[in-house]
């Protein structure tokens, strides 16, 4: 389980968003295309067309009350990727706003399914937009793995990773596609990092207007 | 009248320092602190190394003891890193359980031994199933005045240089181990990973080495662990203000130049140990 708190200042006045159902159902609906392919037999991989990263949906604002802010932090490992989070939001979050407030983000796991703290930064990005907290930009967690031939993938399985040579994910900003966080696991080359950098800022296209249109779809029903 | 500014406006006492390109210790933006290191310092451990990066102060301890091996990899040891940033390098730092710092640290050190595969777990091994060596290496800061992390990747590689194991053989008869202390073996590292550390300031500059103040002003940090052969181990960056990617490829190049730097001066070092 990973759970995380980003404080920008003292205080007590908590805006709890519904992170955790976003993770939740962008996980469920990955693993239901997967079957539905499998049964038709086409054997092509679970991907959408034209980009390779794995479907995706997001369903905001599904809890009508607060989940609870219990910070509760299992092991070392556990609080460095909360770390990465954290460092992550408060780089984007205009705190300066919000004088004297606690923005409390709390992740819950409900499927890992591979690219885990690349899902983990998704949800805590349209958390935080569905909050209506005010950020400076947007931003987007891609995961690539290179196999031992060095062949990219983007958006890997758990299999996937655990054969890859190297993972790497990036949370990339909207505004420029800078390159806010890396969290590398393995080894590479540093031409290699930057065709994996490459990939990742052209997906991170799809991301965005990932987020456009479901702010947009949800927007239009109210 | 300097001193009362910089306490009133650290930021800006900065900024004036960094429009000259270069920093208020003299240094440039390029530019590490006098890194010296001290092989061996430690008789009660196995191996043991000290590095001081300026003012950075990390002593790396590692002792060696016997294990039964994991059950999904019986051929295999383990190296368990962990870093200790007590109260006394920092008024940052309050006694009690490890604080948030020093757990990522330790996790990252952790992570650049496995990325690194700088010691082959399997060398480890001293009977397959049954026995085998955990290497504890302790890294304790003395003293804080930040980049805490290359200070810890380096202590780390010239301890586990200097780690000596004796002979284990196992008794048929009676199985149990046999340690053998007259002859002892120096361990095989594979690679030789170094740590370069940056800040960011104001979104665009990128200093090298900050100090404990520049990590605070900063809005950002990154740190690059390379290899001999210009892999990459690990690209640490946690957050903070974006990059561009060529902003990134000055940093590798500038890693390349830090990791013959330090390569030299630790060859230096343990030549000069040898004749013992």
């Amino acid at each position: 389980m990973v759970t995380q708190s980003v404080r920008s200042a003292r205080g007590r006045a908590e805006v709890i968003i519904a992170a955790t159902r976003g993770v939740g159902a962008m996980e469920e609906e990955m693993h239901t295309d997967a079957k539905i392919r499998a049964e038709i037999g086409t054997g092509c991989s679970p991907r959408g067309p034209g980009c390779s990263l794995r479907h995706f949906a997001c369903e905001q604002n599904l809890l009508s009350r607060p989940d609870g802010s219990a910070s509760f932090l299992q092991g070392v490992a556990e609080k460095s990727r909360e770390r990465l989070i954290r460092n992550t939001c408060e780089a984007v979050v205009l705190g300066t706003l919000h004088p004297r407030t606690s923005i409390t983000v709390v992740l819950q796991v409900v499927s890992d399914a591979g690219s885990l703290l690349a899902c983990c930064l998704n949800a805590a990005c349209m958390a935080l937009v569905d909050a209506g907290v005010p950020m400076r930009a947007l931003f987007c967690g891609v995961t690539c793995a290179l196999d031992s031939d060095g062949t990219l993938v983007l958006d890997p399985t758990s299999k996937q990773e655990k054969e890859a040579r190297a993972v790497l994910t990036f949370a990339l900003d909207s505004v420029e596609r800078k390159l806010l966080m890396s969290s590398t696991k393995g080894l590479y080359s540093d031409s290699e990092l930057q065709q994996c950098l490459a990939a990742a800022q052209a997906a991170s296209q799809h991301v965005f207007r990932f987020y456009r249109e479901s702010l947009q779809r949800r927007y239009s029903k109210s | 009248m300097a001193a009362g500014f910089k306490t009133v406006e650290p930021l800006e006492y900065y900024r004036r320092f960094l429009k000259e390109n270069c920093r208020p210790d003299g240094r440039e933006l390029g530019e590490f602190r006098t890194t010296t290191v001290n092989i061996g310092s430690i008789s009660t451990a196995d191996g043991s190394a000290l590095v001081k990066l300026g003012n950075t102060t990390v002593i790396c301890g590692v002792k060696a003891e016997f294990a039964a091996p994991p059950t999904d990899a019986p051929d295999k040891g383990y190296v368990v890193p962990n870093v200790d940033l007590p109260p006394l390098c920092s008024w940052r730092f309050r006694s009690g359980p490890p604080g948030e710092e020093a757990q990522v640290a330790s996790q990252f050190i952790a992570d650049v031994i496995e990325n690194s595969q700088i010691i082959q777990k399997e060398d480890l091994c001293i009977s397959p199933g049954k026995l085998a060596w955990v290497l504890y290496c302790d890294l304790i800061c003395l003293d804080y005045d930040g980049n805490i992390l290359d200070a810890c990747t380096f202590a780390l590689l010239a301890a586990l240089k200097n780690v000596q194991l004796p002979e284990v053989t196992i008794n048929e008869e009676t199985a149990l181990a046999e340690v053998n202390l007259k002859k002892k073996s120096y361990l095989n590292i594979r690679t030789h990973p170094v740590a370069t550390s940056f800040a960011v300031f104001d979104d665009t500059l990128l200093i090298v080495d900050p100090t404990g103040e520049e990590e605070h002003l900063a809005t950002g940090t990154l740190t690059i662990v390379m290899d001999e052969e210009g892999k990459l181990c690990c690209l640490h960056k946690p957050g903070g203000s974006g990059l561009t990617g060529a902003k990134l490829q000055d940093c590798m190049s500038r890693a390349v130049t830090r990791h013959k730097e330090v390569k030299k001066l630790m060859d230096e070092v343990i030549k000069s140990m040898k004749p013992k």
